[in-house]
């Protein structure tokens, strides 16, 4: 049982609670302005709905309806803001619509663009393959351990994530720089000093070391679940361990691939900070060219077409995120 | 055969365990390094600890971090809750899909697309009374907060989806209403997820680089904002010393988190075998 003074006292507050909530409802402006509320279909099942939904409504909806307008304005080099108005009302007399396209053309004609886009596609596609590499057998060794232990190695997996993310990637600097412990170690030992830092190497290991954990943990909680008496009815039947890995463990593990490969490949797309500490002056990845586009060149217009393009790339990854998250959240519903 | 599997799944452990480990040790050994040049060991010193904490600038940029981080993290849980109960308990419900996918888009979204996206309504709003003029603390908290509520939801939710609603039905059905219902029993139970909701949500926000970048104004610079302007000129054994005394808050934190809850999984293994044996 709970410390009973702890149960006491937090009977006590909730009693508490109580008494003023009845004092509140039983007064006559609480049952009023009820009744309006009330009237007008308000209950608090309403607001609990309602309230998050108008948030998102305005802070995640809302400011993309902007970027996709702001896309199809022209860029204004003196005045703020630094973009044309869409609408406009000419002399007083007509609503004007204006439309350019000319953003969606740059970015076709700049061949960076399309360049950008394919290496970060590229490069968060090879890192999802690598941390799928590694992280599958760290994920089933957890899953398959005593399960003493399995909680500290869950807890060291998640420890690293808590721990800021820039300072994680900061601490590569000092192991690949030219002078870092890496090229140290291989001096001691008679090798050439190897160039790492500032190279597509360093930006792969960076993104691998980041993402390591959200493709562990939903491989973990998929492989936690799985059933072992299937596997070991196969090993009786006389198929070899590996074969019985291979035609059931890894068929059934697939949401858990599929939700830690989207949760890695979609962030990398369009990561910004590891492809600037770590990657070379010349690497191309649309997070960086998104960045330099606002704050360098304060190009907004071009800015916002290279956000609406990358959303265009990351809409059926991101789809069959959600549709993997809303399928996890049914199945726990039901069991 | 068994023997062999099982030697590699140790290997892949203790080679994983290493590749994430290895740099947050190193970061730490040469924050205790007397030389300036950090990858050459030049003898034992926590000079740079004292040099950290003089600098005016790194200690004002962290403490409107940790402010930013605590409002962020209030506001995301009372919301977050309220998205979460809705979608684990309410059923079905109109605009549940949009809703439903509106809460998990913000997960994986590029953090340049929500930042930029963000700082243009704030700007597109900035005429509009009851809007502050100027970009800096409640703009930066507001990116926060949508950005975390996220987390707090799913967290949450998946907290209420595993525990059974059959004790709220009966206070319903015994003529409890509902509010109280989710005092006395829904509260309770989702009392550990918003408290490990509450710590993603403050963590993610102290951390944010790309967002608080994008909306914040010309004159504010958050903790990470001051680290990544010092750290792109290169390696500084000031932000080893730094990193090093968040490696050391956080780990206290999640290792007292462990052990109190590893406690209380005990007790109530304890307090099911009592049950069960009939005492």
């Amino acid at each position: 049982m709970a410390n009973p003074s702890y149960l006491a006292l937090g009977t006590r507050i909730i009693s508490g609670i109580d008494k003023l909530l009845s004092t509140v409802i039983a007064s006559s402006p609480y049952r009023w302005s009820s009744g309006i509320v009330r009237r007008a279909g308000l209950t608090g099942r309403t607001l609990v709905i309602a309230v998050p939904w108008i948030w998102l409504l305005l802070f995640f909806l809302i400011p993309f309806v902007i970027v996709l307008k702001i896309s199809f304005a022209e860029t204004r080099w003196l005045g703020s803001p630094p973009y044309t108005p869409l609408l406009e009302w000419v002399s007083g007399q007509y609503l004007q619509i204006k439309l350019s396209v000319g953003n969606y053309l740059f970015l076709l004609s700049d061949s960076l663009y399309a360049k950008a886009f394919l290496s970060s596609v590229k490069v968060a596609a090879v890192s999802t393959i690598i941390c799928l590499l590694i992280g599958y057998p760290m994920a089933y060794a957890i899953a398959r351990a005593e399960s003493k232990w399995r909680n500290t190695l869950l807890l060291l997996i998640i420890l690293p994530f808590w721990t800021s993310f820039l300072l994680r990637v900061y601490a590569w600097m000092g192991l690949l720089s030219n002078r870092g412990v890496i090229n140290q170690v291989l001096m001691a030992l008679g090798f050439e000093p190897i160039v790492m830092l500032q190279t597509d190497f360093a930006m792969y290991i960076g993104i691998v070391y980041s993402y390591l954990p959200f493709m562990i943990l939903p491989l973990y909680s998929n492989l936690e679940k799985h059933d072992l008496t299937l596997l070991e009815a196969a090993v009786d039947l006389g198929s070899r361990p590996f074969k019985a890995f291979l035609s059931i463990t890894l068929p059934l593990s697939k949401p858990g691939v599929i939700a830690g490969s989207m949760l890695v490949f979609i962030p990398a797309v369009g990561e910004f900070v590891i492809p600037r500490l770590l990657g070379g002056t010349d690497s191309l990845m649309i997070g960086r060219v998104l960045w330099d586009e606002y704050f360098l060149n304060r190009n907004w217009p071009v800015a916002s077409a290279v956000a609406i393009a990358l959303l265009l790339v990351l809409v059926i990854p991101i789809m069959i995120f959600q549709r993997y998250q809303a399928q996890e959240a049914a199945g726990a519903m039901k069991s | 055969m068994n023997q062999n599997r099982s030697m590699f799944l140790l290997s892949s452990l203790v080679l994983g365990f290493a590749f994430l480990y290895i740099p947050i040790l190193s970061m730490i050994v040469f924050s205790f390094n007397e030389s300036k040049l950090v990858t050459v060991w030049g003898g034992f010193s926590v000079k740079w600890y004292g040099e950290l904490l003089g600098n005016r600038q790194m200690l004002d940029a962290a403490w409107l971090s940790v402010r930013i981080a605590a409002v962020t993290a209030t506001g995301a849980v009372v919301i977050g809750t309220m998205a979460g109960l809705a979608l684990a308990r309410f059923g079905q419900f109109r605009s549940r899909t949009v809703f439903s996918g509106m809460v998990t888009a913000p997960l994986v979204m590029p953090e340049v697309i929500t930042g930029l996206s963000l700082l243009l309504l704030f700007v597109a709003f900035a005429p509009l009374p009851f809007v502050p003029d100027s970009r800096g603390f409640s703009t930066i908290t507001i990116a926060h907060m949508t950005l975390t509520l996220s987390y707090v939801t799913v967290i949450v939710q998946s907290r209420l989806s595993t525990m059974d609603d059959s004790l709220e039905e009966a206070a319903l059905d015994l003529g409890a209403r509902p509010a109280k219902v989710f005092m006395l029993i829904t509260l309770p139970i989702i009392a550990p997820a918003m408290v490990s909701g509450w710590l993603l949500a403050f963590t993610l926000s102290l951390d944010d680089l790309v967002i608080a970048s994008f909306t914040a104004g010309p004159s504010t610079n958050t903790l990470p904002m001051m680290i990544f302007s010092t750290v792109r000129r290169g390696i500084t054994p000031e932000i080893n010393a730094l990193a090093t005394i968040m490696v050391a808050i956080v780990t206290l934190f999640v290792v007292i988190a462990g052990i109190t809850m590893s406690r209380q999984e005990k007790r109530r293994q304890r307090e099911m075998r009592a049950v069960a044996i009939g005492t």
